[in-house]
């Protein structure tokens, strides 16, 4: 799938410019930590890479893929997990089988799978609870475990601690490392510079809709070479 | 008040007496709209389903249509199903007039555009919930749909309770296609209605007390089930 | 799914549960609301079907409705009391043939207090004028029904035209007679009525029968079966032994047989 690139990329909604041209080339590797106040534009970015959103002007390329990603299909190798979990009335277990079904696989295998990843995410004994009943870091867990199973190349995580408490945060963030080292890029999206830090290879800092800088992380927090990332890491961007 | 008196003593007699006739037009009146139901979930659902994650020009218009044939007044359904299963009319080699099946057919029409545009409500709602997350998972539209069905599957059984209520409650259609037939075609409201034409509204009424009660009974019986699944499904 | 599965399975069951009447034989007969709610047929029809095994099938409707449906050819047999509209019925080749099977009488019911002072009278006619003049309220039924014809015919034989009251006196009702007689009583308003419905009509409230026994108050009843030339699916064999019954001795002695307490409702006359 992998190296992505986007070229030119804009998107309005209405006549509200939300991304104004963004080009830049994601390689296959490193974990890559979309950085930016709120308002940027990194949740629209995040979904127009992964297809939820159509772009109204410029092009999202898939070089690792077949015509560079041009069929619907690709999104069968990305997964994605959001701020808020949502999960079907149905068991931990049905959720997390849930997408295994719809990619084809039977009831025999997805349910193997399931249990497999629930095992490693450690909710293998809530895995016959209601999804809805477990608490917002389970639930987190859940959609992780779900995206995983599907065995995505690449993994978008919209902002998917903003909701927990830090105990949960850490039990999420030991996971999306573990996912990451079992060979899925990983593309996040924080505006949390802790955070940043503790998991991002590389930073994109988007500031009002453009793309500012695309460093490695030490380079990023030690010379941030535009004045938006220089406020932001010292706390002083005005928020939106 | 003297009446309403009447009407409670009546409606007990009537449900301890329990004599066959009684039992005939109140099996009759549960068989015609329990089947009415289930044939307008078959057709509503589907069709409230995929226009809620649908997309497509008119959709608008549609909706806005559905939800206005659900005040499809039941005697003008009656008179339109009449004029078509006549032997007047185009679907008279059938012969189903003044049956059953015929007030199967009217009440069916009368309450599928209630399922339809509900369970569209309803549905959308969910999907505007559920729309990133199962696109994301690869659902296509209609895998999307069925999955919310199940999904909002208690909130659909309100609904499917609330079209059996007003299928239940009808006498103006069921009347023009039945013929209020005793032994036959004859339900409880229009059974009600005879009676209340025969001035015998103490009895009238204490059928009435009996239908509403039947319907009370019904709808405990949803709220029962749908507790359970409550606490199973989250 | 289960779910789907469930479903059929009810309705197989629904149709097995359908009354084992589907399996005999019947005609369809259109009649009139009166009739029914007199309670004959619930009295008469039994004894044909013991007989012959064929079930009868009653829509009861206005006569002008049961007519319809007879030249719609949803009817097997029409049973009504119009003999005008019947005739009709048989010159526009709707009916094989009209006979005369019993007649029963209108009257003429009212509050008791009597605000037109026409209780005991016996003419119909007087009474009419002392309504009209005395702008008494009236209800009638205002539908296609013998029973209207006939109040209309009588109005037009006292020169008075009920429309110069309507809305102020004169009622309409459009609905049967049941439902007028619930209005009349509600009103405390004279009305126009068959005795079967008036005997067996409950909710009398302060209405008394104040005019009866007039020549101009007999209500002939009529059969006809419909014409199978233009209906070809009609029902003519099972439909000619009904029509045939109904004017048998036989059939004749069950009408003269129906009463309600100690009033013989209906008085056999065909071929008389």
């Amino acid at each position: 799938m992998l190296p992505l690139e986007l070229d030119q990329l804009t998107f309005s909604a209405g006549n509200a410019a939300i991304i104004r041209g963004i080009s830049a080339r994601i390689e296959a590797g490193p974990r890559t930590v979309i950085l930016g106040p709120n308002g940027a534009g990194k949740s629209v970015l995040m979904r127009l890479c992964h297809g939820l959103l159509t772009p109204t002007g410029g092009r999202i390329v898939w070089h690792g893929a077949m015509n560079g990603g041009k069929s619907v299909d690709v999104r069968r190798h990305q997964a994605m997990v959001f701020q808020r979990p949502v999960m079907l009335r149905r068991s931990a277990l049905a959720n997390v089988m849930y997408g295994l079904k719809l990619a084809g696989k039977s009831r025999n295998q997805s349910g193997l799978r399931a249990m497999d990843v629930l095992e490693v995410v450690g909710l293998a004994q809530h895995a016959a609870r209601p999804a809805r009943v477990l608490s917002g870091g389970e639930q987190q867990r859940l959609a992780l475990a779900r995206a995983w199973a599907l065995g995505p190349d690449v993994l978008f995580l919209d902002e998917p601690t903003a909701n927990l408490d830090p105990a949960s945060t850490q039990d999420i963030e030991n996971i999306i490392n573990a996912i990451h080292a079992s060979g899925t890029k990983i593309i996040m999206t924080t505006h949390n510079l802790g955070q940043a830090r503790r998991l991002g290879d590389e930073i994109l800092f988007i500031s009002n809709g453009r793309l500012m800088e695309h460093t490695p992380i030490d380079k990023f927090f030690r010379q941030p070479a535009s004045s938006e990332a220089a406020a932001f890491i010292k706390g002083e961007m005005p928020w939106q | 008040m003297n009446s309403l008196g009447e009407a409670f003593a009546a409606a007990w007699r009537l449900i301890a007496g329990f004599d066959a006739e009684l039992a005939q037009v109140v099996g009759l009146s549960l068989q015609v709209s329990l089947i009415a139901v289930v044939i307008a979930t078959l057709i509503g659902l589907p069709i409230g389903a995929m226009i809620a994650v649908g997309r497509f020009s008119g959709r608008q218009t549609l909706i806005v249509l559905l939800n206005a044939l659900m005040g499809l007044p039941p005697v003008v359904v009656g008179l339109v199903v009449y004029l078509l299963l006549s032997r007047a009319g185009p679907l008279g080699n059938l012969g189903i007039l003044f049956t059953p099946t015929a007030m199967v057919i009217a009440q069916t029409v009368l309450i599928t555009p209630i399922i339809a545009a509900l369970s569209r409500q309803i549905i959308e709602d969910a999907w505007r919930e559920y729309d990133e997350q199962l696109r994301s998972l690869g659902a296509r539209r209609i895998n999307a749909a069925m999955t919310l069905i199940w999904d909002t599957r208690f909130s659909l059984l309100t609904i499917l309770l609330a079209g059996f209520g007003r299928a239940a409650a009808e006498v103006g259609a069921v009347m023009i296609v039945g013929g209020n037939i005793a032994g036959v075609t004859r339900v409880m409201t229009t059974t009600i209605a005879l009676e209340t034409s025969k001035g015998d509204l103490p009895l009238a009424l204490g059928l009435g007390i009996v239908l509403i009660t039947l319907v009370i009974v019904l709808n405990a019986l949803a709220a029962v089930i749908r507790e359970m699944a409550l606490r199973r499904y989250g | 799914m289960a779910m789907i599965r469930r479903i059929l399975l009810a309705l197989a069951l629904s149709g097995l549960l359908a009354p084992a009447v589907w399996a005999q034989q019947f005609i369809t007969v259109a009649s009139t609301t009166s009739t029914e709610q007199s309670g004959l047929f619930k009295h008469l029809l039994p004894v044909f079907e013991k007989k012959t095994g064929t079930r009868i099938r009653v829509v009861a409707l206005g006569t002008g409705q049961a007519l319809d449906m007879g030249r719609r050819g949803d009817a097997d047999v029409v049973f009504v009391h119009d003999k005008e509209a019947e005739e009709k019925f048989i010159a526009e080749g709707f009916g094989v043939q009209r006979f005369e099977v019993m007649y029963n009488d209108f009257v003429l019911v009212g509050p008791k207090t009597d605000p037109a002072k026409v209780a005991g009278g016996k003419s119909i006619i007087e009474a009419y004028r002392k309504i009209a003049a005395a702008a008494a309220p009236f209800a009638s039924r205002g539908d296609k029904s013998g029973t209207q014809a006939t109040e209309l015919r009588l109005w037009k034989s006292a020169a008075i035209d009920p429309q110069t009251g309507k809305g102020a006196w004169y009622r309409e009702t459009g609905s049967g007679m049941g439902p007028t007689l619930n209005t009349a009583s509600a009103m405390n308003a004279y009305a126009f009525t068959d005795r079967g419905t008036w005997l067996s009509f409950k909710n009398r409230g302060e209405l008394v029968i104040v005019v009866e026994g007039d020549e101009q108050l007999f209500n002939q009843y009529g059969v006809m079966l419909v014409n199978p030339a233009k209906h070809p699916h009609v029902k003519k064999e099972l439909g000619q032994a009904f029509v045939d019954w109904l004017i048998s001795a036989d059939g004749q002695k069950v009408i003269a047989d129906y009463k309600i307490g100690a009033d013989q409702l209906f008085f056999p006359n065909a071929g008389r």
